[in-house]
């Protein structure tokens, strides 16, 4: 029953934010309903028996990324105030999709029989998923490396102010 | 133990209001907000599928680390990009960028 119980309040926080991200008037206050959400998953990860996955996904996307985004609004906020229309005039017909689209994916995972299995996660599993990583799954490791490497250089390269 | 349909339907829940994110912003980091949500429920999906279905096998985890790097990737080009735009045409609303519209 507590789990029941945390994992309703860890996706109430997620499902909760993550409207106010989309329909908040003021983008700033989007971008920290953002860390929230993004806080609320790493908790339903924890609840997954993933510890290394909702530590990563704290140090990346709210350590990480959300500043990123901050940082953004903050260089782009003259035109951006809160009296500035936030919604395109596709609003109406993008809510509807979005909840047609919802609809039909409860519809469809409650009918699928999905083949579960009633086993604990291996004590050792962080060592064994390291050692998939240098050992099944190097090449998309290193390629991922290399994804990350082109992305910095690339983003300096378009955000840099040129010089004459 | 929880059911696995209880995360399937927020995963479902988060996606959705990341696509209604993407498609009604006007603003160009909105719209990223709303990728970085289909990405997060896209990876609870899979972190949930591993716990229920894999869990002797790591291979869950490995494709969201995978995932989160490519997110992070997306994320840095996408605010570079935005600022570039906002430096040329002083406007990051997707609307007023149309130069290759015809």
């Amino acid at each position: 029953m507590v789990l029941q119980a945390v994992f309703m309040l860890f996706s109430a926080m997620a499902v909760g934010a993550a409207l106010a991200v989309v329909t908040n008037k003021n983008i700033f206050h989007s971008a920290l309903f953002l860390v929230v959400a993004l806080l609320g998953v790493a908790g339903l990860y924890v609840l997954l028996e993933a510890p290394f996955i909702a530590v990563v996904q704290v140090l990346i996307y709210v350590g990480a990324i959300s500043t990123l985004i901050l940082f953004a609004i903050m260089l782009t906020r003259r035109l951006m105030d809160a009296s500035e229309r936030q919604r395109n005039e596709q609003w109406f017909i993008s809510a509807i999709v979005a909840v047609g689209l919802f609809i039909v994916l409860v519809l469809s995972v409650g009918q699928v029989h999905w083949p579960v299995v009633h086993t604990d996660v291996p004590e050792n599993h962080l060592n064994r998923l390291g050692q998939d990583l240098m050992e099944h799954y190097v090449l998309p490791f290193e390629v991922t490396a290399v994804l990350l490497l082109a992305a910095l250089v690339g983003a300096i390269v378009i955000a840099r102010e040129r010089t004459r | 133990m929880i059911p696995l349909h209880w995360f399937l339907i927020v995963a479902a829940a988060l996606f959705c209001i990341g696509l209604y994110g993407v498609l009604s912003r006007r603003n160009a980091v909105g719209i990223l907000m709303g990728i970085e949500l289909m990405l997060n429920a896209v990876n609870v999906n899979l972190v949930a599928f591993w716990r229920y279905l894999d869990p002797l096998e790591s291979l869950g985890q490995v494709f969201v680390l995978f995932v989160l790097a490519v997110a992070a990737a997306e994320a840095a080009v996408g605010l570079a990009l935005i600022i570039a735009i906002y430096r040329n045409r002083d406007t990051i609303i997707v609307e007023d960028i149309d130069l290759m519209k015809w």
